[in-house]
């Protein structure tokens, strides 16, 4: 069954990882590096709940989030396939990679759905 | 210079042994020689069993791959000079059953040749009397490249998935299938589809490049390949949203 | 294998060579492919941490307190560091290879490869700009 969305499944991993290549870096090394460092000084908290509010804001969220969710999931499926040859083990893996994504695409869209 | 250089080959032969063995000839070093012509000196001079596969000699036919020093390569391309002070390691291709010595089968990947379809396949033949088929050097650029193909299969020995999945079509089938998808006489490609998105076919390919790093006529399989995904993958789309459209 | 020949008087035994796991050390290119394969793992910590972060902005700023201050522990802060390096190691792998999947042709030409890579860094320049910009505000 995966098989007959492959095409889409690698459309999402193709999506997903140009969006983590252009978009990543900047997040990671500002949330995770220069914020925490003091680096740079971070957003405060009503700032970030002003930007969140708008509409666009989450729309962004959700494409930044669930699309290289999918990347990882098609990548890391076929990492683990070929990798460490667990061939008999590939729609368990199918199954956990691509559920994972897709648990975190849902809790994505509701959190950015109901945020106040 | 070095006078001479030691060549490490693989034997196998079946009626002897169960497993392959290595043996290492001394051969005379000149600066202009190939492996191949090591190889056919080994034959000549030092030891008549030696199997091994060559043809042109020139790097057109293909016959002649083999691994030196661990990287697949044509024999007939190869400078021993490249390789000193040696001892330079000849093994038969990665991933194809050996059946003596450098010789390896090839069967499979005739038979996943055949089932691309690569020759032209039209709707209906014009006839002769309508005279050829015109096309321009911008249309002849879009498919060249993988018109080079010399069926040497570096690439299917360099290509690790085709190593650990041995269903997989390969690199220089799906290259060999592009080649007549983008050429303008063509319009089989919708039946090499088909073939192309079945399981086996280019989504087993995970963009390891190796193909393209090996291939001695610079064909770049893994080009190829991934523009095969994307035009596959539009064109799956289409079929969704437009069913009527497609085909 | 029914592609024998089909001779039946003799047929030599073939050797066939299995491919052992750790395939992926026998060479550098492998292990290099690895290691891009492995960005991905990155690329959904840093999903995750990110939707953690929405979360904790909607739970009230106590919530979001705890957050920031839980990426200030060395733990974090190392994995952060690596995963900014993997990060970066798909953004570069990545921008150098979509020139080989999308072939962009201008009136007949296909538009270099350098000129794609080319426009793919400079996109990420431009919208690595727009996000600090936007975030560095407030």
């Amino acid at each position: 069954m995966v098989e007959r969305i492959t095409p889409l499944l690698w459309l999402l991993f193709s999506a997903g990882g140009t969006v983590a290549a252009l978009l990543f870096p900047v997040h990671l090394f500002l949330t995770g590096l220069a914020f925490p460092l003091g680096w740079i000084e971070a957003p405060g908290y009503e700032f970030l709940h002003r930007l969140l509010a708008h509409p666009v804001t989450r729309l962004y969220l959700f494409v930044l989030i669930s699309l290289p969710l999918f990347h990882w999931a098609h990548r890391f499926r076929y990492t683990l396939y070929d990798g460490l040859q667990l061939k008999h083990l590939t729609t368990l893996i199918a199954v956990l990679c691509y559920g994972a994504a897709l648990v975190g695409t849902a809790m994505t869209a509701h959190l950015l759905w109901t945020i106040r | 210079m070095a006078s001479t250089v030691a060549l490490t080959v693989a034997r196998y032969r079946p009626e002897k042994e169960s497993e392959p063995t290595w043996e290492t000839y001394e051969i005379p070093f000149r600066k202009d020689w190939v492996v191949l012509d090591a190889l056919n000196h080994i034959k000549d001079r030092l030891d008549g069993s030696l199997s091994f596969r060559w043809s042109c000699r020139m790097g057109v036919c293909g016959s002649c791959g083999m691994k030196v020093n661990g990287t697949p390569k044509l024999t007939c391309a190869t400078f021993l000079s490249d390789y000193l002070p040696g001892p330079i390691r000849v093994e038969p291709l990665d991933y194809f059953p050996v059946v003596r010595d450098l010789v390896v089968d090839i069967t499979d990947f005739v038979r996943k040749l055949k089932q691309v379809k690569p020759w032209i396949i039209r709707e209906e033949e014009k006839p002769l009397s309508e005279g050829e088929y015109l096309q321009t050097p911008d249309q002849l650029d879009t498919y060249k490249q993988f018109s080079m193909c010399i069926n040497c299969m570096l690439c299917y020995s360099a290509c690790p998935i085709y190593g650990l999945e041995p269903g997989f079509i390969g690199p220089a089938a799906i290259a060999l299938a592009q080649r007549y998808n983008m050429d303008s006489r063509d319009q089989g490609a919708a039946e090499r589809l088909d073939i192309l998105s079945e399981h086996d076919g280019i989504w087993q390919c995970t963009f390891v490049g190796e193909c393209t790093k090996v291939c001695p006529k610079h064909v770049d399989p893994a080009g190829a390949i991934q523009q095969y995904k994307l035009s596959a993958a539009t064109h799956w789309v289409k079929s969704l949203l437009l069913p009527w459209g497609t085909r | 294998m029914s592609a024998d020949p089909h001779y039946t008087l003799y047929h030599p035994r073939w050797y066939r060579r299995s491919v052992s796991v750790w395939w992926w050390l026998q060479n550098r290119s492998y292990t290099r492919f690895v290691l891009r394969e492995l960005t991905s793992v990155f690329v959904a910590f840093f999903a995750v941490v990110y939707l953690w972060q929405i979360r904790a902005l909607s739970h009230g700023p106590e919530a979001y307190g705890q957050f920031l201050a839980r990426l200030k522990t060395p733990l974090f802060l190392t994995v952060d560091a690596v995963a900014f390096l993997f990060v970066l190691y798909h953004t570069v792998t990545w921008f150098n290879l979509t020139p080989k999947a999308m072939v962009v042709r201008l009136r007949g030409k296909r538009v270099p490869d350098w000129v794609v890579v080319g426009s793919n860094y400079a996109a990420w320049l431009v919208v690595s700009g727009a996000v600090a910009f936007i975030l560095l505000r407030g």
